[in-house]
C-alpha cells in the first residue's frame, strides 16, 4: 500500500471538483462533504449509483445535475443490486470487448442501507462485487420528513418515534452496520466523519485501492432533522467523535484500528444539548434513558478497544 | 424449416436461444416454473459454453435491479421469472422501461398466491402490461425459442429501445418436451449482431440517469415514452418478417385462423390457441365456421391488426386465463373492448375465464364456449359478467 497517496493535511487534498455547487441540499448538510471527498479520492474511471433520498433528489432536479461523473439512480432499496449489475457488466465487457472497468461507488442513506436496502446490500457483499458502498447516515429518513430508521440512535425523537409523555423517543439501539458488513468477510470497512476530513480522505484512498466490496459508514449531521443551527454542523460532528458516540476506526486484514483515539471523552450532554432531537433527554424524568445511553456508549467503546487490541 | 430439429422443453429452448444470443449478463433468481432456464444458463456459463457474467442475486427485486444496471452499462442482458417473482420486481419493471433498457425477460407464466399454485395463469403477464415493456406470447416451444431471439433484436433496435417479455405457459410449455428447429450459431449471429448500446454508462462521458423529474418535466417525458413505444410497432413487424424469411416460420402480431367470413370467433393467448384451432377444425368438418384469433404481440397491443382479423365476426368470445377483481372483465377482454369501441365493426363480446392455476382447458370446454357464442348471436345479447369454464359451481 506504500504507493497510495495518503495526505497529512487538508491542503494536500486535490482541488479538482466533480460535484458541482448549486445543488439543493440544505445549508449545513453534511452529505456533500463525503461526496466531494469520494470523487476526489477515488481515481478515474468511476461510476456512481445513488439510492433514493436527500442526496438524489437534491442534486439531479431535471434538467440540472450536479454530477460530473456517470450517475445512476434506480430506486430506494436496490442501489447495491444496481451496482452489482454495473460491476458485473463492466467486468465481462472488459474481458470480451476490452472496455475499461470503472470503480463503482454507491451512496445510500441510512434508510436505504440499514432497513429497506439491507437485503440487497447483504447480497452484494456476499457475492463479492468490487464496489465502494458509502452509507451517509443522518440517523433517520430525512427525505420523507424525519422518520426513524434502524440507524436512529437510542433516545432520538423522530416523527415516527416522537418523544411523548409515555415513550420518550426511540428506545432501541442503532444497528452495528460495520460489524454486520465485516461478518460478510469483506476486505475493508471504516467509519468517517466530516469534522475529520483528512482521516476521511485517507480511508477513501484506501477503499479505492482494495478490490472487492468495501463498506464506509459516514456520519452526516442534518440541521433540518436534528434541529440545530446550520453553522453548528461541524461542531456537532466533532463532538460525536469526542464523546465516543461516533468512534472513528477501520477494519482491514482482519484487524480493527481506531484511527482517531479519544483519550478523554467529553460529556455526552455536550453533544445532546445542541440538538432538538435529544432535548427531552436532559429532562429529569428521562434521566434513566440518558444513563442507559451513556452505558451503551461506554460498552461500545470498550468493545471496540478490545477488538482493536486483538 | 431452417435449422436443426432437436427435442427440448420450453425452458431449455429459451436458455438455448439466450446462449446463442451471446448475452453478456444474466441476473436471476429461481422460481418454478422458470427455474430450468436459469439453471441451464448457469451450466452454460460454468462449462465455458457461454462467455457471460451470471449474477446469482438474492431476490427478484435485485435480479431486475442488477439487470437495469448492466443493461445501461452496455451489456446484453437476460433474466427470467414467474408469478411472485414478477410481483416482487414490479417497482423495477417501470424503471427498466422508463430508463430505456433493453433487457429480455422470460416469464414462465404462473398463478399468483393465494393459494400458492405453481401452474399456469396469466396473472403475471397481465401484471406487467402497463409498465412499458414489450410483451410476446409463445404458443409452443418453437415460438418460445424464436421469440426469445427476436426479442433481443427488437429491444436493442435503436428505433425501439424498450425491454421485452417473452411469455410461455408454465409447465404446459416450460416443462413440455417438444421438437423444435434451432438455428445455426452463425445464422443467429447474422440476425442478431452484438449490441450497440445507445448512451451507455461511460466514465469518459458523464451522464445522469434516473434524475428527479418534477411537475415541470415529468409529463413531457411520459409523452415521449408513450410515443416511442407506439413507434415500435412497424419495427416489430419488420423483425417478425425478417425472421419469417430466415426460418420459414411465419410470425405476425396477430395470428388468425379461419376468421375470413366467420361470424363467431374465439380469442385466446398462449398455448391454448392450439386447442381452440383444433376444435375449430373439427367443427369446420361439420360445416361450422369458427374463427380463432391469438396474439403473438401483446404489448404494444396490436389494435389495428386485431380489428382487421375480427371484421367479419358478429360475436367474439374473449378468453382470459386470469381474473381481474372488481373489473367489468378480465384483462384481454378489456383490451379488446377498448379496441373495438373505436371501430364501426362492433361484434358482441363476452368474457370467458378459464384454466386458472393450470386447470385443463379441454376441447369440450371450447365447444361450450362456441355454443354460447352462437346463442349470443341468436339472442343479440351478451352475458354481462365473465363466464367461467371448467370450474365447479357457476360453470358455463
Ligand atoms: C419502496 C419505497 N418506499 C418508500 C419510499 C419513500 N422514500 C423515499 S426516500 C425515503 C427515506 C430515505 O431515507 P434515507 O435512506 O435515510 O436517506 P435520506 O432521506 O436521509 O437522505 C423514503 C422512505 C420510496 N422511495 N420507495
Ligand atoms: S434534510 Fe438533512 S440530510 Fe437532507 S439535505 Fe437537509 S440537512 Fe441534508
Amino acid at each position: 500500500m506504500s504507493e497510495l497517496k495518503f495526505v497529512k493535511t487538508l491542503k494536500e487534498i486535490p482541488r479538482a471538483e466533480h460535484f458541482a455547487p448549486g445543488h439543493r441540499l440544505c445549508a449545513g448538510c453534511g452529505i456533500p462533504q463525503v461526496v466531494r471527498m469520494a470523487l476526489k479520492a477515488v481515481p478515474n474511471p468511476k461510476v456512481v449509483v445513488n439510492a433514493t433520498g436527500c442526496l438524489e433528489v437534491s442534486t439531479t432536479v431535471f434538467p440540472y445535475t450536479s454530477w460530473g461523473v456517470p450517475w445512476i439512480h434506480v430506486a430506494f432499496e436496490n442501489a447495491a443490486a444496481v451496482a452489482s449489475g454495473i460491476e458485473a457488466a463492466f467486468k465481462i465487457l472488459s474481458k470480451k470487448y476490452g472496455k475499461q472497468k470503472p470503480k463503482v461507488i454507491v451512496f445510500a442513506g441510512d434508510g436505504g442501507t440499514f432497513d429497506i436496502g439491507f437485503q440487497a446490500l447483504s447480497g452484494a457483499l456476499e457475492r463479492g462485487h468490487d464496489m465502494i458502498y458509502i452509507c451517509y447516515d443522518n440517523e433517520a429518513y430525512m427525505n420523507t420528513g424525519i422518520q426513524r430508521s434502524g440507524a436512529t440512535p437510542k433516545g432520538a425523537s423522530t416523527t415516527t418515534s416522537p418523544a411523548g409523555r409515555v415513550i420518550p423517543g426511540k428506545l432501541e439501539r442503532k444497528k452495528n452496520l460495520i460489524e454486520i458488513a465485516i461478518a460478510h468477510g469483506i476486505p475493508y470497512a471504516a467509519t468517517m466523519n466530516p469534522a475529520f476530513p483528512v482521516d476521511m480522505y485517507n480511508k477513501l484512498v484506501k477503499a479505492a485501492s482494495v478490490s472487492g466490496p468495501v463498506v464506509l459508514h459516514y456520519f452526516t449531521p442534518c440541521p433540518t432533522g436534528w434541529y440545530f443551527d446550520p453553522s453548528k454542523s461541524i461542531e456537532i460532528a466533532r463532538l460525536a467523535v469526542q464523546t465516543r458516540i461516533w468512534p472513528l476506526y477501520e477494519y482491514e486484514n482482519s484487524r480493527v484500528r481506531i484511527t482517531v483515539p479519544v483519550k478523554e471523552p467529553k460529556p455526552i450532554e455536550d453533544y445532546f444539548k445542541l440538538q432538538g432531537r435529544f432535548r427531552h433527554l436532559l429532562e429529569p424524568q428521562n434521566r434513566w434513558l440518558l444513563e442507559e445511553i451513556k452505558r451503551d456508549v461506554e460498552e461500545n467503546w470498550n468493545r471496540l478497544l478490545k477488538l482493536a487490541s486483538q | 424449416m431452417r435449422g436443426k430439429l432437436v427435442g427440448m422443453n420450453g425452458d431449455r429452448a429459451v436458455a438455448y436461444a439466450v446462449k446463442q444470443a451471446d448475452v453478456d449478463v444474466i441476473s436471476a433468481y429461481p422460481i418454478t416454473p422458470q427455474t430450468i432456464i436459469v439453471e441451464t444458463l448457469a451450466e452454460y456459463v460454468n462449462n465455458g459454453e457461454l462467455d457471460a457474467a451470471f449474477i446469482p442475486v438474492e431476490s427478484e427485486h435485485s435480479a431486475l435491479s442488477a439487470a437495469v444496471g448492466a443493461s445501461l452499462s452496455g451489456a446484453r442482458v437476460f433474466t427470467a421469472t414467474s408469478s411472485q417473482g414478477l410481483a416482487l420486481m414490479y417497482e423495477i419493471l417501470w424503471i427498466a422501461a422508463g430508463l430505456r433498457t433493453t433487457i429480455v425477460m422470460a416469464i414462465g407464466n404462473r398463478a399468483l398466491s393465494p393459494n400458492i399454485n405453481i401452474h399456469c395463469s396469466h396473472d403475471d403477464a397481465y401484471a406487467a402490461r402497463d409498465t412499458g415493456w414489450l410483451q410476446f406470447f409463445a404458443e409452443n416451444v418453437q415460438e418460445a425459442y424464436d421469440l426469445t431471439l427476436m426479442a433481443f433484436r427488437i429491444s436493442e433496435d435503436h428505433r425501439v429501445l424498450f425491454p421485452s417479455i417473452v411469455n410461455l405457459d408454465g409447465f404446459i410449455l416450460t416443462h413440455a418436451l417438444e421438437g423444435l428447429y434451432v438455428l445455426e450459431d452463425s445464422d443467429v449471429k447474422a440476425f442478431l449482431p452484438k449490441k450497440e448500446p445507445v448512451n451507455p454508462v461511460d466514465p469518459g462521458k458523464p451522464m445522469t440517469y434516473g434524475a428527479l423529474d418534477l411537475f415541470d418535466w415529468y409529463m413531457e417525458h411520459r409523452r415521449q415514452q408513450y410515443a416511442s413505444l407506439e413507434s415500435a410497432r412497424p419495427i416489430i413487424k419488420e423483425v417478425f418478417e425478417e425472421y419469417s424469411n430466415l426460418t420459414g416460420r411465419k410470425y405476425s402480431p396477430v395470428k388468425s385462423f379461419n376468421t375470413e367470413g366467420a361470424e363467431v370467433a374465439v380469442m385466446i393467448l398462449g398455448s391454448s390457441a392450439g386447442t381452440a384451432r383444433y376444435v375449430a377444425r373439427k367443427l369446420a368438418e361439420k360445416g361450422k365456421k369458427i374463427g380463432v384469433i391469438s396474439l403473438t404481440q401483446y404489448r404494444p397491443f396490436p389494435a389495428k391488426e386485431l380489428r382487421e382479423a375480427i371484421k367479419d365476426a358478429s360475436v367474439v368470445a374473449v378468453m382470459d386465463r386470469s381474473v381481474s377483481f372488481g373489473s367489468p372483465g378480465a384483462q384481454l377482454f378489456m383490451d379488446v373492448s377498448a379496441t373495438l369501441i373505436r371501430s364501426k365493426v362492433r361484434p358482441l363480446l363476452f368474457n370467458v375465464i378459464y384454466g386458472l392455476g393450470g386447470r385443463d382447458l379441454t376441447p369440450a370446454h371450447i365447444e361450450k364456449v362456441v355454443d354460447l357464442a352462437e346463442s349470443v348471436m341468436r339472442r343479440g345479447e351478451a352475458p354481462e359478467e365473465p363466464v367461467w369454464v371448467g370450474v365447479r359451481g357457476d360453470e358455463l
